[in-house]
């Protein structure tokens, strides 16, 4: 199975020329192209899922240290590196898991350029998986900014009324934090004269140097991921894209923060980790308990599920620096029921947008009346943001803070509260949406999910419920190198007297 | 090592004086340049690439001309740009009206002078190069000006040349005194004598001289606050043009530059540094902030050169094999970034008019959808975006930056980056967010194909294509730094 990697990665890109082919020979903006393109895009997708089913089939989960590795000379010494672990494995799942629902989600609603729509979620999508398989740093770094491309033009092209605005903040703000990582990544080479990022990982760093080039990962990750105070971009990203931007952003590539501190800040600077771990828990904490209250007082249906996302974040990057066997397999656990449901919940507002082209809650009322699936399907969702036990959101959120409470009692109890709050936001959003009286009278004729609305949501219902139900399967692909991410970690910092 | 005759040294020079006295007498005799007479032109310069490329190396004219893997390295990309830019200004000034045979004459003069400018081991040499291909481009800046045919005179053209050739004569002043002064302290004229004379104590007032020829070559290169003059050259002066001296020529000088501080005053790296340093951060943070607010496309991206040509100089500054060798693959693939993207400005007019400002621009993804995306990646290679050229030059320069210690200036130079992004995007925003305000008119094809071919270098030739182009740097910057 060696290629398996570079060929999930680019295979999106097939589609990719399929469609600028098709472009070739067809008139702009026949409906018959547009609908090829929506065909084209579906199918890569779909086989692009398929082939990392396959990869994930063959992944050997007891075993640590990266697999179906690949390692090509590249020029003037740098080399082409690619290879998955535990940590990384699900990501590309995951990714290529939501990137066909997110076609099918916007098979209606976007009916301008859709061409270059598709071609830009493609070559995302392409530049998505190969973050998380990249096993080099300046091929990690190839991905992880492109990305910024296809994101930028989505939401500016695509997007809501303000959306320039958003555009531009979220690709400055994304930017600044890169551009520094970037600077660390160069020091990196330099300083241990390799590129490869498991050898970076043995590489030791001197305390002094490990500070600076910790800062400087951490303005990149902490932007992407976003940690409060730098998430403001997240909210205005979130409202202006299109719905399958919005379930991109949150479903995806806010994990990539999460895993580049499971990539690098920890295992890579150990001491800065620990060091830096109280500034992380005190984060994390203000994040969740304040973004949720900010949550509360949204008015807007995505914006408040923005900052819920920025609240759960809060967790993740919690767990990340618990440094515990719990914590890494709550921070992985999270961040992936959080792809699935946060996904879902966009979708659950992309249906009722389609059909009102409103978000404002004050818009909604007593859906229910009118949308009793729909209602069904966003009380799971509502209930799986909450964290209710039987749902994935659950899982993560209680091995976060079990992991927590051993490194920072005080943290776990203040992010405790935060799992209080998310019901607090959440069951209002709900009730105020589906519940009460059906008071405005253009929702009289609001219609009830279609087919293929349905089918968009199956997989995410089965999803959440099946990790929620037996999370077991999680874990046993990501137990190896978790362990062994906080195991080398505790052993790092144990060696030079740090001990919890 | 057998020593080459001067005349097989100066080979690549002899073949461009030939070609251009050739063509003179031709044209004098044929007075519209025909497509055989711009593709004689475009011959002459790529063999005189050729000729550089395989010629043998050495040092001629008692150190006044270097034939070495450096100036090999150079010379083959500015004849070959120079090749570019011969046809399609050429092209450019018919569709105006502007018939004049001396065009590609005067572009294979400036390659000429670039070429010797890259060569030149002698203070001597370095000015009489410098002057030759400055007096190229000033006419040049001045072509769109004709009122023998009767087209009305751009005004603006000739006011770019004028400004143009005045600022330069300043520079060249100060660069003169600059030369007299290290002159008169080293005793010498000779790169490898003022070396000598550096290190038995010629110290002070050389490298006071030394700051007037920083001076001097930072206008040629325009690095701020030796700037001014650019914006309002590149806003007047033929978009052709502007592509051609926006390129080709910073490179040679930043050549030049590296020579004469390497070789020249090799021992006072910690002086010059800090002034190389200085410069590059001034350059990078004008060239962010004063972008910001420019609604032309010409000017904004003369702010964009300035930026770049910061990085360079950050390269530079770092010294060394590694840090000349990172200024000579920023260069040159800043030129052929810089070459594509005028290129499409060339091409594009809206209703028979240059499209120039950025609102002019608005909605060219809907209508050209191929030239647009082509701008779109020069603009996120002008970023430093992955995968994309401009990426690979900023990997380079900061690379060696950050071994030789720089970081700080690094980190103000990638925040600096930062800053420029913003204009950047708002070029790609005009291009794909807007709505078009009228029809654009069909695309020229020569302005079009070398815009398709530069951008399909940006991405994704640049990834196979530095695999060849490091090597070269390499050997480059090793005969420019260890002599």
């Amino acid at each position: 199975m060696n290629g398996i990697l570079s060929i999930t990665t680019y295979a999106p890109l097939i589609g990719v020329a399929a469609i600028l082919a098709l472009r070739m020979f067809a008139k702009q903006d026949d409906p018959k192209t547009d609908n090829a393109a929506r065909w084209i895009a579906l199918a890569t997708t779909l086989a692009t899922f398929a082939l990392s089913v396959i990869m994930v089939a063959g992944f050997r989960p007891g075993q640590t240290g990266f697999q179906f590795g690949e390692d090509n000379a590249w020029f003037a010494g740098l080399r082409y590196r690619m290879g998955v672990d535990g940590i990384s494995v699900l990501f590309v799942l995951l990714t290529t898991f939501l990137m066909p629902l997110c076609i099918v989600a916007s098979w209606r609603s976007i009916t301008v350029r859709v061409v270059e729509y598709m071609i830009a979620f493609l070559v995302l999508e392409s530049l998505v998986v190969g973050v998380f398989c990249a096993l080099d740093l300046l091929v990690f770094y190839l991905f992880f900014e492109g990305q910024l491309i296809p994101m930028f033009l989505i939401i500016g092209i695509w997007g809501g009324k303000n959306r320039v605005y958003a555009a531009f903040k979220f690709f400055l703000y994304t930017l600044l934090g890169s551009v520094l990582m970037l600077a660390a990544i160069l020091a990196m080479i330099g300083i241990a004269h390799t590129s490869s990022i498991p050898e970076l990982m043995r590489h030791h760093f001197s305390s002094g140097v490990q500070t600076w080039l910790w800062l400087a990962f951490f303005a990149s990750f902490a932007v992407k991921m976003p940690m409060w105070p730098v998430h403001t971009w997240l909210p205005d990203a979130h409202v202006e894209a299109p719905t399958a931007g919005s379930v991109i952003l949150a479903g995806i590539l806010l994990k990539m923060g999460g895993y580049g501190f499971m990539r690098f800040s920890l295992p890579m600077f150990p001491q800065a980790s620990w060091e830096f771990a109280p500034l992380i828990f005190a984060l994390s904490a203000i994040a969740i308990v304040y973004t949720s209250l900010v949550a509360f007082r949204q008015t807007d249906m995505k914006k408040l599920i923005a900052y819920s996302s920025v609240a759960h974040m809060g967790f993740v990057t919690m767990g990340i620096f618990s440094g515990t066997v719990q914590g890494e397999q709550g921070a992985l656990f999270q961040m992936l029921s959080h792809g699935v449901i946060s996904g879902a919940l966009f979708l659950c507002v992309g249906v009722v947008y389609d059909r009102m082209h409103t978000r404002e809650i004050a818009f909604y009322g007593g859906v229910v009346n009118r949308m009793p699936i729909y209602a069904a399907v966003f009380m799971l969702f509502t209930m799986g943001n909450v964290g209710l036990p039987g749902t994935s959101g659950f899982v993560g959120e209680i091995l976060t803070l079990t992991g927590v409470y051993g490194a920072s009692t005080w943290t776990a109890i203040v992010a405790a509260s935060g799992m209080i709050l998310s019901a607090v936001y959440a069951l209002t959003l709900y009730r105020r949406v589906v519940f009460g009286e059906m008071t405005n009278p253009a929702l009289a004729t609001i219609g009830d999910m279609e087919r293929r609305e349905m089918l968009t949501f199956l997989p995410l219902i089965a999803a959440t419920l099946y990790l929620g139900l037996h999370p077991v399967v999680i874990f046993h692909v990501t137990d190896a190198s978790a362990r062994v991410l906080a195991n080398t970690f505790q052993a790092a910092n144990a060696a030079i007297g740090f001990r919890q | 090592m057998i020593a080459a005759s001067p005349v097989a040294l100066a080979g690549p020079e002899l073949v461009l004086v030939a070609s251009a006295l050739v063509l003179l007498i031709w044209g004098a005799f044929q007075k519209t340049p025909t497509l055989v007479f711009t593709g004689a032109a475009v011959l002459a310069l790529i063999a005189a690439a050729v000729v550089a490329a395989t010629g043998p190396l050495g040092v001629a004219f008692h150190g006044g001309l270097i034939a070495d893997q450096g100036s090999a390295f150079a010379k083959v990309v500015i004849y070959l740009a120079s090749a570019i830019a011969a046809p399609l200004g050429t092209r450019w000034f018919a569709d105006r009206g502007i018939v004049r045979f001396e065009y590609p004459i005067l572009i294979i003069i400036a390659a000429l002078g670039m070429g010797m400018m890259v060569s030149a081991g002698d203070l001597i040499s370095l000015y009489v190069s410098i002057e030759l291909q400055s007096l190229a481009l000033y006419i040049l800046a001045a072509f769109q000006n004709n009122v023998a045919v009767g087209v009305p005179a751009d005004g603006k053209s000739s006011e770019a040349g004028l400004k143009y050739f005045v600022l330069g004569a300043l520079s060249s002043g100060i660069l003169l005194y600059g030369a007299s002064l290290v002159y008169g302290f080293a005793g010498s004229t000779r790169f490898a004598d003022i070396a000598v004379a550096m290190s038995h104590g010629a110290g002070g007032g050389a490298l006071f001289g030394l700051v007037f020829l920083i001076c001097g070559i930072g206008f040629k290169v325009s690095a701020a606050p030796f700037h001014m003059w650019t914006p309002d050259v590149y806003e007047g002066a033929p978009t052709p043009v502007v592509g051609f001296f926006a390129g080709a020529p910073k490179l040679a000088a930043m050549v030049l530059l590296a020579r004469l501080l390497s070789e020249g005053f090799g021992g006072a790296v910690f002086q010059w540094r800090q002034i190389l340093v200085a410069m590059a951060l001034i350059s990078v943070a004008v060239g962010a902030f004063a972008g910001l607010v420019q609604s032309d496309l010409k000017r904004l991206w003369a702010y964009s050169s300035i930026a770049s040509i910061g990085y360079a100089l950050v390269g530079l500054a770092a010294g060394g094999v590694v840090g000349i060798q990172s200024m000579l693959m920023f260069m040159v693939l800043y030129v052929i970034d810089v070459t594509g993207f005028f290129a499409c400005l060339a091409a594009l007019t809206r209703g028979g008019k240059p499209m120039q400002t950025l609102d002019d621009f608005a909605g060219l993804a809907r209508e050209r959808p191929a030239l647009a995306v082509a701008m779109t990646f020069f603009a996120l290679s002008g970023l430093g975006m992955p995968p994309f050229s401009g990426l690979w030059g900023k990997y380079y320069v900061f690379k060696a930056a950050l071994i030789a210690g720089l970081a700080p200036a690094v980190v103000i130079a990638l925040v600096g980056s930062v800053v420029a992004a913003f204009y950047y995007l708002k070029l790609i925003r005009r291009m794909w967010f807007d709505t078009a305000s009228g029809p654009t008119d069909p695309p020229r094809r020569s302005g079009s194909v070398v815009a398709y071919a530069c951008a399909a270098f940006a991405f994704p030739g640049v990834l196979i294509a530095v695999t060849w182009i490091d090597p070269a740097a390499k050997l480059a910057a090793m005969a420019l730094a260890l002599r």
